[in-house]
């Protein structure tokens, strides 16, 4: 096992590397000198010196890169062109808000989803099992096919506008410094868009476990099982068992997408997350921002997908082995 | 060398056709799968109302007008009421098709041409080429979707262009994966082999013996790339990081009606439904057409 942690730390480190080095790049591919995508329009010479020193725009590249990435590493982005606040602080508040999206979003989506495959993988070909797959299949298609923000917007039109019954945006009247999600008040901000970010990937998730769970039940050993007399529960709990890395995987790979969908969703909340604080680096043209942000996002799905790696090797002995 | 020549024409046609009726058995599963049907003729409408939206539309869909801003559906003749500027939303829905399908279609088809021939290289050259090529592919497949697109078209600084080929950088991975595991599969076969042992090139043997195997593969799961996309091209204007205004565009028109959803709230979200329907035909059309062309399932 020490081994397995081993190799699939060595093998990310590259993925890392690689990921930092196109945010770096991203400074270069905006049109123009480089110096003034990183400088306010405004800028006085002094600055101008500063910054020059800072990124050593006068240096070969891989020098440039490799002073980036060891700045980048102490936390230091550079500053905002908008706002000239330092850029890991920006970045810092809007991705602990991301993450507040995140840790209830995941798991309502994570639950429904495995719970509605599991259902319809195991019910019997009968009416009403043929409706329940049915119902799994169409939400997943559904969920692959609409855009996230129009359905949030949707919710804000229907719960927000028609009925009054949530707000429509923002996180509640102390403001994002002080919000707390024990706070009945603030909890109430949470709703419309943490259930539009949970609602896409439970499809996906319900038609993935469901092709887990019935592609283990036509293995022989559930014959087996149910040769030596299991009930049915016990029986599910053992196709359930096997079905798991797979559904693990899938799960992995949602998270990152709801990372990425947040970015989308989250400026028709005017939530101030990391979507929305990259929302505003686009119409400021903040590129250091940007590239800020994308780096510590993308880092965190280079991230999670090595933990769901290391539990795929945990619970799957056959995965390891590979 | 004989025999590579009678090898050549067999293996050349794109599709696999095992049996003389393989396009009879397509139709025939299609004829049991009406969902594809209607959806597949839902699809044509859309494209063929954005094709022909000069003689469809309504009205003009640049013309303003301060009185008419923001009416509701049906109001003097605005079927789907109008826009903040008084611009009729049908005919800026019409026309908007026009620049989402282009933006769903033109990417597909660059990185299927860009990411296919990489993967083609990778998969047959295999040794440092190969591992050269797919470590790359694997950086930017680290990346979520959404969050690549984003970065490359905000800082090259939207538009519709930058936009596209963001969303062809993006899906290029994807293929080259997909086309480099069919040509590995086919590369060690024995009817390569023979190929090479009667003496042919390496740019014959892929023309003629691989490409037929691996274009399959590509064209399915490129297809499917279709209504992603769309997804995506319309979450970039969203931001405002695609088409400019004042071209009709379905997720430019959905981030600018959004300031009015208390004025007029469901005329607000008719530019997302396009969006919504659009990509879920062409999501069904493509797993439909698979598995309908999927010569495994009996």
């Amino acid at each position: 096992m020490a081994r397995t942690i081993l190799w699939r730390l060595i093998y990310a480190l590259p993925i890392g590397f690689g990921v930092s080095l196109v945010c770096f790049m991203l400074v270069y591919l905006a049109p123009g000198d480089p110096l003034q995508t990183v400088l306010p329009p405004d800028a006085n010479a002094e600055m101008i010196e500063i910054v020059k020193r800072a990124y050593g725009f006068d240096k070969p590249l891989p020098v440039q890169f490799v002073n980036w990435l060891w700045r980048a590493a102490h936390g230091d982005f550079g500053l905002s062109v908008a706002t000239r606040r330092p850029v890991s602080l920006e970045v810092g508040g809007a991705l602990i808000n991301t993450l507040e999206l995140a840790i209830f979003a995941v798991p309502i989506s994570f639950v429904i989803g495995a719970g509605m495959g599991t259902i319809a993988g195991c019910v019997q070909p009968t009416r009403l099992g043929r409706a329940i797959d049915r119902l799994v299949t169409g939400t997943a298609v559904m969920g692959v096919s609409v855009p996230n923000y129009w359905l949030g917007l949707v919710m804000v039109i229907v719960f927000a506008v028609e009925l009054s019954w949530l707000p429509a945006s923002g996180m509640g009247s102390n403001g994002s410094d002080n919000f707390s999600a024990f706070h009945p008040d603030d909890l109430r901000y949470l709703v419309l868009p943490v259930i539009t970010l949970a609602m896409v990937p439970v499809g996906i998730i319900a038609r993935t476990t469901r092709a887990a769970v019935l592609e283990v039940r036509s293995q022989d050993f559930v014959t087996t099982l149910r040769a030596k007399g299991l009930n049915e529960w016990a029986v599910i709990r053992h196709v359930l068992k096997n079905a798991a890395p797979g559904m693990l995987a899938v799960m992995g790979l949602q998270f990152g997408y709801l990372m990425g969908g947040s970015i989308l969703v989250e400026p028709v909340f005017a939530w101030p997350g990391s979507g929305t604080l990259l929302g505003r680096a686009i119409v400021n043209r903040d590129v250091p921002v940007l590239q800020g942000a994308i780096l510590c996002l993308s880092l965190i799905f280079v991230a999670t997908n090595l933990v769901v790696d290391l539990l795929q090797a945990a619970i799957d002995p056959r995965v390891r082995r590979a | 060398m004989s025999a590579a020549v009678s090898l050549a024409p067999a293996s050349s046609s794109p599709r696999p056709s095992p049996t003389p009726g393989y396009w009879g058995m397509v139709g025939r599963r299609l004829r049991r799968d009406p969902v594809t049907v209607i959806f597949c003729i839902l699809m044509l409408a859309i494209i063929l109302s954005a094709i022909f939206a000069p003689l469809l539309a309504p009205f003009d869909p640049y013309k303003e007008s301060i009185i008419l801003r923001l009416k509701p559906f049906g109001f003097r003749g605005h079927l789907l009421g109008t826009d903040e500027l008084g611009r009729d939303i049908l005919a800026r829905i019409l026309y908007g098709g026009q620049t989402s399908l282009l933006m769903g279609v033109v990417p597909v088809i660059v990185a299927g041409l860009v990411g296919g021939t990489l993967g083609v290289v990778a998969g047959y050259a295999g040794g440092w080429v190969g591992t050269l090529i797919m470590r790359v592919m694997d950086v930017f497949y680290a990346f979520p979707s959404v969050l690549l697109a984003v970065a490359i078209s905000g800082a090259m600084g939207g538009g519709m262009l930058n936009g596209m080929i963001a969303l062809a950088l993006v899906f290029i991975p994807a293929v080259c994966r997909v086309a480099e595991t069919a040509t590995t599969q086919v590369r060690n076969l024995d009817f390569v082999e023979a190929a090479r042992a009667t003496g042919a090139g390496h740019l014959m043997i892929i023309r003629h013996h691989l490409l037929g195997n691996v274009l399959a593969p590509v064209l399915v799961y490129a297809s499917s790339l279709v209504s992603v996309s769309i997804l995506l091209a319309s979450g970039l204007s969203f931001l405002g990081l695609g088409v400019r205004p004042p071209i009709p565009d379905w997720g430019l028109m959905l981030s600018t009606l959004r300031q009015a959803i208390y004025v007029q709230p469901w005329v607000c979200a008719v530019p997302g439904a396009a969006i919504f329907i659009t990509s879920m035909c062409f999501n069904l059309v493509s797993d439909g057409l698979r598995s309908a062309m999927d010569v495994r399932i009996k």
